[in-house]
């Protein structure tokens, strides 16, 4: 099992959403969230003040797989959620060790 | 079928209501005038008496007229304070501190109010001498529906009474954006307490009241022109905010930290209310429903709109992109130019003053602010007090005989119809105006500095006035 986390742009959302289920990933959880890449946000003028606004609204996606599905899961984020522009968001995978799910103890893929 | 019989059934039945008393009328005139042998001077006096009872009509039909729209003005004045400063202010400010800032105007609603009803009406409009009025009218004595001819000869006295309390409110009101985010609450009450007994009263009684100072209307020593309060509302507001704001110091963090607006949306929705209240402040300041009245909405609007293009004109030059503060800032200052001016000018002078507010405020806020370093924090003294003092200047230049003949038929006002004292008068009252609010703003903020303390602690400015001052919170993002 592994654990896929996207961070995309808001406007992507539903994109990715679909995306993901059209592909069979039946759970996922949406955060809304700030952050910034490499282009450290943008300014903003208020009466001729500047200021840097350096973490922008992102919305991120965190998916649990199977490693069979981590390849699928992955181009269908990425097809969905790529513009060209900067600050298109990254992908992140990590191993997990364990899934429960809590209604009923079962463990493993099979509580996915 | 049925229906057309119908129809022709009620018209009929209407001919006969409307067509029957008017046969029997004449009926009984046919029967009364071979009869008429009134004499000439039974005539002649009920012809006298139907004269005087026109007359009766006609006035209270005017009085009504014009007590309509200074009723709903006063309305209009008051919702530019509450939710329309309110709202601008609020959004100007960063979150923690959103409640605490409409609070400070709401307070004004309660706090003023309450003054006026007690003493400062009296002190503002009372008789008295030059500079300040007396306490005749203390507890509102002796202010009933009759009018006043010497301030309003058409509106009951208690008309003009409240609608001058609404200016009442919004000036000091206008302050609280130059000490947003750090004064005490309680501090502030009595600092506005003080300020509208010391500086709005003598300054309203010298621009407007009965034997005023500056009074144009009433043969005042130094006649200034000042339709709608640029003098008495924002000179005075606005100067005592930078006093204020330099006598407190910037706010923690500043300029270093970033502080933007939270929501430039509340800014809009309340720019835009005061923009639409402020045909209240200018229309209403004619204190009729007559043609000045007209005059004073015409140029309020032109005024607004062309200073709106003249700040994001500057913006979109200087910083390439105009923007919806800049839009909504931009009106507002050529709201405040047009106010002295507004029932005194033609609607093309209206343009030029609102175009040459919005050019000179955007200038003010965003360079001689800079220049200085105080901490005017949501601009009310580069707003309020720049375009104030821009405005009764240029009261002085447009001011036309024809929209307003205040000096006399015939007789020229603005500097563009040669009469270059009024500009001497203009710069006069104005200087009053900065003087007095620069020296008693000053003993104030001294006196309660020295006695409660004007700013909160660090630890409360951090965490913010909502939380600090009225224990909660504008936007709660737990539940």
């Amino acid at each position: 099992m592994q654990k896929i986390e996207a961070v995309i742009q808001p406007s992507k959302l539903d994109a990715v959403k679909d995306a993901l289920v059209e592909i069979g990933v039946d759970g996922m959880t949406i955060l809304e969230a700030r952050g910034h890449g490499r282009q450290k946000g943008h300014t903003e003028v208020y009466r001729g003040r500047e200021y840097s606004v350096d973490l922008l609204p992102k919305i991120k996606v965190e998916i649990v797989v199977t490693d069979e599905m981590v390849d699928d899961a992955v181009n269908a984020i990425i097809s969905a959620a790529r513009t060209g522009t900067i600050g298109d968001g990254k992908i992140f995978i990590s191993k997990i060790d364990e899934a429960i799910r809590i209604r009923n103890d079962e463990r493993g893929e099979i509580a996915l | 079928m049925r229906v057309a019989i119908f129809r022709v059934f009620l018209a009929l039945l209407l001919m006969l209501g409307v067509g029957g008393p008017m046969l029997a009328r004449q009926q009984v005139f046919a029967q009364t005038s071979p009869a008429a042998s009134v004499s000439q001077s039974d005539r002649l006096a009920a012809l006298e008496k139907q004269t005087a009872t026109n007359a009766t009509a006609i006035a209270a039909a005017q009085s009504s007229g014009d007590n309509a729209w200074m009723l709903v003005s006063a309305a209009l004045v008051l919702m530019m304070s509450g939710p329309g400063l309110a709202l601008f202010y609020g959004g100007l400010v960063r979150k923690k501190n959103v409640l605490g800032t409409m609070m400070q105007t709401f307070a004004m609603m309660a706090l003023v109010t309450v003054l006026w009803a007690l003493v400062s009406y009296s002190l503002a409009f009372g008789e008295g001498n030059a500079f300040i009025g007396g306490f005749h009218n203390m507890f509102l004595h002796g202010v009933e529906l009759a009018p006043d001819p010497a301030y309003a000869a058409t509106i009951p006295l208690q008309t003009f009474m409240i609608y001058q309390l609404m200016f009442a409110i919004i000036t000091p009101a206008l302050i609280t954006g130059a000490f947003a985010e750090r004064m005490k609450f309680s501090s502030m009450l009595v600092f506005m307490t003080l300020w509208t007994l010391v500086i709005y009263s003598p300054m309203a009684h010298m621009v407007w009241g009965k034997g005023g100072l500056l009074n144009a209307a009433q043969g005042g020593r130094i006649p200034c022109l000042d339709f709608a309060g640029g003098t008495v509302v924002h000179v005075t507001s606005g100067v005592s905010a930078l006093v204020t704001a330099i006598f407190l110091g910037k706010r923690l963090g500043y300029p270093r930290e970033p502080m933007p607006p939270h929501s430039v949306v509340l800014s809009f929705v309340g720019a835009c209310m005061l923009w639409v209240g402020w045909f209240g402040f200018n229309a209403g300041s004619a204190l009729s429903a007559g043609t000045l009245a007209t005059s004073a909405f015409v140029t309020t609007h032109f005024a607004a709109a062309a200073a709106a293009i003249g700040w994001i004109a500057a913006e979109w030059i200087r910083q390439g992109k105009p923007s919806a503060l800049g839009a909504i800032s931009g009106a507002v200052a050529g709201l405040v130019a047009i106010t002295p001016a507004a029932g005194f000018v033609t609607p093309i002078s209206a343009l030029w003053i609102g175009l040459i507010a919005g050019c000179f405020c955007y200038f003010m806020v965003v360079k001689i602010k800079v220049w200085f370093g105080y901490d005017d924090s949501l601009d009310a003294f580069g707003v309020h007090g720049a375009g104030g003092t821009l405005g009764a200047i240029l009261t002085g230049v447009f001011a036309n005989s024809a929209i307003n003949p205040i000096l006399g038929a015939g007789k020229a006002i603005g500097l563009l119809e040669g009469n270059w004292r009024q500009l001497i008068h203009q710069i006069g009252g104005v200087a009053i105006a900065w003087s007095i609010s620069i020296v008693g703003t000053l003993i104030i903020l001294f006196v309660v500095d020295k006695t409660m303390g004007l700013r909160v602690s660090e630890e409360e400015e951090r965490d913010g006035l909502d939380l600090s001052q009225h224990g909660e919170e504008g936007y709660d993002w737990a539940h």
